[in-house]
C-alpha cells in the first residue's frame, strides 16, 4: 500500500498531463510554520490567552489553510482526503494527552512523597491532619490480596480456558466462551457487592483482604481465560498429533506439550489480569474494611491496600493527605506499569512461532 | 481444527484400543476432562450467582421502600419510613455514560484508523501499546487526575460552552457559575477511560479488512479517505457499534473516577455544566459507609439494576461481534 502511494506520488510530481496537479513538496509544512506565526501574531496582540488555546487555535488556522489552499491546486477530492488525513493523525495526539497528562502529574505530585520512610511505614498514630505517614501497610495488602486472587483464579482460568480450547464442543462450551466474555464487563463494584452478600450478608465473616481477593478473582478469571484461549489456539495441531501417534494420552499432552508451548504467551495475559485487577477500587471499598495499621493476615481483620489508601486520603480535606494520595497514586502506577511492561516483553521475547 | 477431529471419538475420548490403553490413562483422562468442564461450569455458576444473591436482597429492600423504587429521586433507606429511588441515579449514569461515550467514540475510531492504516507499520505496534497502557492506568489515579487537575482546567472550557452556547439548555447555566462537580467533568474522565476499549476493538476490526478490499479501492483511484469510507469503514460497522456498546458498559459501571468527581446529590437536570447528578456505581461508593440495614439493601437493589442493565449492553455488544465472525468468512 505505502509502496503504491509513493509511487503515485512520484509520478504526480513529476507534473505530466496525466497525472493531476498535487501541492508542491514543502508547502504543508509551510502553511503548518505560518499559521503557528500567525497565531502567535494574533495572541500577542489580542488578549486571548492561554497556551491550550494558541494550540487549538494554530491548529484550527493550519486546518483550514491546508484545506483550503489544496482545494484550489489539487481539487476537492484531494483537499478531503488531507482533511481527514489531519484529523487522524489530531486524534491520536488528543488520545496520547490524557496519558502524558496522568503520567506526568503523578510523577510531579509523587516523586516528592515517595522516599524510604514513605515505603516502609504504615499510617498507624499517624494524626488526621499530620505530614508523615507511609504506604507499607497498603503495600503488604495489596500484594497479599493480589497473591490470593492469583492462587484461585490462575488454576480455575487455565482449566476452563483448556476446556474451551481441547474439550469444548457443543452447547456449553459456547455459553462459557459467551459468558467469559459478558463477564469481562461486569462492572467491578457489582462483583465487589456480590461478595459482600455471600461473605458477610449471608455467611456472615467479617470484611478482610481474603473477601477482597473473592471480588477480584471474578473480575481477573475471565480476562486471564480470554488471553490463555487465544494462545492455547496457536499451538499447532501436529505437536498434539505426534503427542496421540506416541500413545500419550490427551491429558498428559495438554499438560506437557500443549501448556508449555504456550506459556509465554500464559503469564503475559496473566500478568496484565494481575496488574488490571489490582488497581481496582471499588470492590476493596464494601470488603477491605480498611486500617492504618500493617496486617499481614488477610483472612483475619480489616486490611488496607493502595488503591483503597488513595481513595481514603484523596477524600480527606487537607493538604497532607492529598499529597500522601498521591504518593501512593506514583507507587501503584509504577507496579501496574512495571507488571504491564514485563508482561508485553515476556510476549515479544518469547512468542509462540 | 479439523484435522483433530478424526482422532476423537465424539466422546472427546482418546482413540485408542481399549485393550491396549491401560485404565489408569483412561481414568486420568476422564478426571481431567471432569475437572476442566466442572470449571467451565463453575464458571456459569458464578454469573448466576450473582443475579441471584443480588436479587435476594433486592427483594426486602423494595419491600421496605415506601415510594416508587422507579420513579423516585432521593435517596433515604435508613429513615423512617424508607424512601429511595433510582431515578436520578439513572438518568446520572446514562447521562454520563452517553456524554463519555459522544466524547469517546470518534477520537477512538480516529486512533483505530490512525493505528491500523494511516502509522507507519513499524510504529504502529508501539503506539498501539501506548493506548493500551492508558487502559492500565488504575480508575482511583484517573479520579485523582480528574478532580484535582483536569476539572480545574476545564473551567476555561466549561465556561466558554456557558456564555456562548448557554442557549442550548445542555449548555446553560442558571444556578451555579463553578464547573465542578459537573456531568461533563464526569464524562470527559469517564471518556478518557473508555477510550482504549474502543480504540482496541475498532483497530482489530480495521486490521481484518481483506487487503483485496483496499487494493481495488486503490486501484479505482480513490485516495486514502476514500478507501477508508468505501472499505474500511463499511466493512468494521459492526465492530465500531460493539466497541461503542463495550465502552458504555464501562462507562456505565465506573465507580470511584466518578465518585471523586461528582458530589452527592439527586438532582435530575439537563445542565451538564451545573454541579449535581450522581450514578449507580459512585452512589453506592459515597453511601456504603453511612449505610445501615435497609440502606445496604437499598444500595444493593441498585446494583442489580446496574448489573441488569450492564449485562444487557455487554450481551448485545458480544452478540453483535460473534454475528459478524459468523460472516466474515464470506468477505
Amino acid at each position: 500500500m505505502a509502496l503504491l502511494q509513493a509511487d503515485s506520488s512520484r509520478t504526480r510530481a513529476n507534473a505530466t498531463s496525466l497525472a493531476s496537479r498535487t501541492l508542491p513538496r514543502g508547502t504543508v509544512p509551510g502553511l503548518g510554520i505560518a499559521a503557528c506565526g500567525l497565531a502567535a501574531l494574533l495572541f500577542s496582540v489580542a488578549p486571548f490567552g492561554g497556551f491550550a488555546g494558541y494550540v487549538v487555535f494554530s491548529g484550527l488556522l493550519f486546518l483550514v489553510a491546508q484545506t483550503a489552499t489544496s482545494f484550489a491546486v489539487e481539487g476537492r477530492r484531494h483537499a478531503v482526503d488531507r482533511f481527514a488525513s489531519s484529523l487522524v493523525h489530531t486524534t491520536f495526539l488528543i488520545a496520547l494527552l490524557p496519558l502524558l497528562s496522568v503520567v506526568w502529574k503523578v510523577l510531579a505530585q509523587g516523586s516528592d512523597q515517595v522516599n524510604g520512610n514513605f515505603l516502609t511505614h504504615s499510617m498507624r498514630n499517624v494524626g488526621v491532619s499530620d505530614a508523615g505517614g507511609g504506604i507499607y501497610h497498603s503495600m503488604v495488602g495489596t500484594l497479599l490480596q493480589g497473591l490470593i486472587t492469583s492462587l484461585i483464579s490462575i488454576p480455575l482460568a487455565l482449566l476452563v480456558a483448556v476446556y474451551l480450547v481441547e474439550y469444548g464442543t457443543g452447547k456449553l462450551a459456547r455459553s462459557v466462551t459467551f459468558f467469559v466474555d459478558v463477564m469481562t464487563g461486569i462492572p467491578s463494584i457489582v462483583a465487589g457487592l456480590f461478595i459482600y452478600t455471600v461473605w458477610v450478608l449471608t455467611f456472615g465473616f467479617e470484611r478482610s483482604g481474603f473477601a477482597a481477593a473473592l471480588a477480584l478473582t471474578i473480575l481477573m478469571v475471565p480476562t486471564v481465560v480470554r488471553s490463555t484461549e487465544e494462545m492455547l489456539k496457536l499451538v499447532p495441531n501436529e505437536l498434539r498429533e505426534a503427542a496421540y501417534a506416541l500413545g500419550v494420552p490427551k491429558w498428559r499432552t495438554i499438560l506437557r506439550i500443549v501448556i508449555p508451548t504456550a506459556l509465554p504467551g500464559i503469564i503475559t495475559g496473566i500478568m496484565l489480569g494481575i496488574a488490571r485487577v489490582i488497581g481496582e477500587t471499588a470492590p476493596l471499598l464494601l470488603l477491605l474494611g480498611g486500617t492504618d495499621s500493617i496486617n499481614f493476615n488477610a483472612l483475619d481483620g480489616p486490611q488496607s491496600a493502595l488503591p483503597l489508601f488513595i481513595y481514603d486520603q484523596a477524600g480527606r480535606p487537607n493538604p497532607e493527605a492529598i499529597d500522601r494520595a498521591w504518593g501512593a497514586a506514583l507507587a501503584l502506577i509504577l507496579i501496574v506499569m512495571i507488571l504491564n511492561l514485563v508482561a508485553r516483553s515476556v510476549a515479544r521475547l518469547t512468542r509462540v512461532r | 481444527m479439523t484435522q483433530m477431529t478424526e482422532f476423537r471419538s465424539p466422546q472427546g475420548e482418546p482413540p485408542v484400543e481399549p485393550q491396549l490403553a491401560g485404565s489408569p490413562v483412561r481414568a486420568g483422562d476422564r478426571i481431567f476432562r471432569t475437572l476442566t468442564a466442572g470449571s467451565s461450569v463453575f464458571l456459569l455458576v458464578i454469573i448466576a450467582g450473582i443475579a441471584v444473591f443480588l436479587f435476594s436482597r433486592t427483594v426486602p429492600a423494595l419491600q421496605a421502600d415506601s415510594v416508587n423504587f422507579f420513579t423516585e429521586r432521593t435517596w433515604f433507606p435508613d429513615s423512617a419510613p424508607s424512601v429511595f429511588g433510582i431515578a436520578a441515579l439513572a438518568w446520572g449514569t446514562l447521562l454520563s455514560s452517553l456524554l463519555a461515550l459522544l466524547l469517546a467514540l470518534p477520537v477512538g475510531i480516529g486512533v483505530a484508523l490512525f493505528i491500523a492504516h494511516y502509522a507507519p507499520r513499524r510504529l504502529a505496534t508501539g503506539l498501539g501499546y501506548l493506548i493500551d497502557l492508558l487502559a492500565a492506568v488504575p480508575s482511583v489515579v484517573f479520579g485523582l487526575w480528574g478532580r484535582d487537575f483536569l476539572v480545574p482546567n476545564m473551567v476555561g472550557i466549561s465556561s466558554f460552552l456557558a456564555e456562548n452556547f448557554g442557549w442550548i439548555p445542555f449548555f446553560a447555566t442558571p444556578n451555579s457559575e463553578t464547573y465542578t462537580q459537573t456531568m461533563f467533568n464526569a464524562g470527559v474522565v469517564l471518556a478518557v477511560m473508555i477510550l482504549p476499549i474502543i480504540s482496541a476493538v475498532c483497530r482489530e476490526v480495521f486490521l481484518q479488512v481483506p487487503q483485496g478490499h483496499i487494493e481495488a479501492a486503490m486501484a479505482l483511484g480513490a485516495t486514502r479517505w476514500e478507501t477508508m469510507r468505501m472499505a474500511v469503514l463499511p466493512f468494521g460497522r459492526s465492530g465500531m457499534i460493539s466497541s461503542a456498546m463495550l465502552g458504555l458498559g464501562r462507562a456505565l459501571g465506573e465507580t470511584v473516577a466518578v465518585a471523586l468527581i461528582l458530589s452527592t446529590s439527586y438532582g435530575i437536570s439537563l445542565h451538564i455544566l451545573e454541579p449535581g447528578g450522581n450514578t449507580f456505581a459512585a452512589n453506592i461508593a459515597l453511601q456504603y459507609s453511612f449505610a445501615q440495614d435497609t440502606g445496604i439493601d437499598a444500595l444493593i437493589a441498585s446494583g442489580m439494576v446496574l448489573f441488569v442493565i450492564t449485562l444487557l449492553v455487554n450481551m448485545a455488544a458480544r452478540w453483535i461481534i460473534a454475528r459478524r465472525a459468523a460472516f466474515s468468512g464470506a468477505n
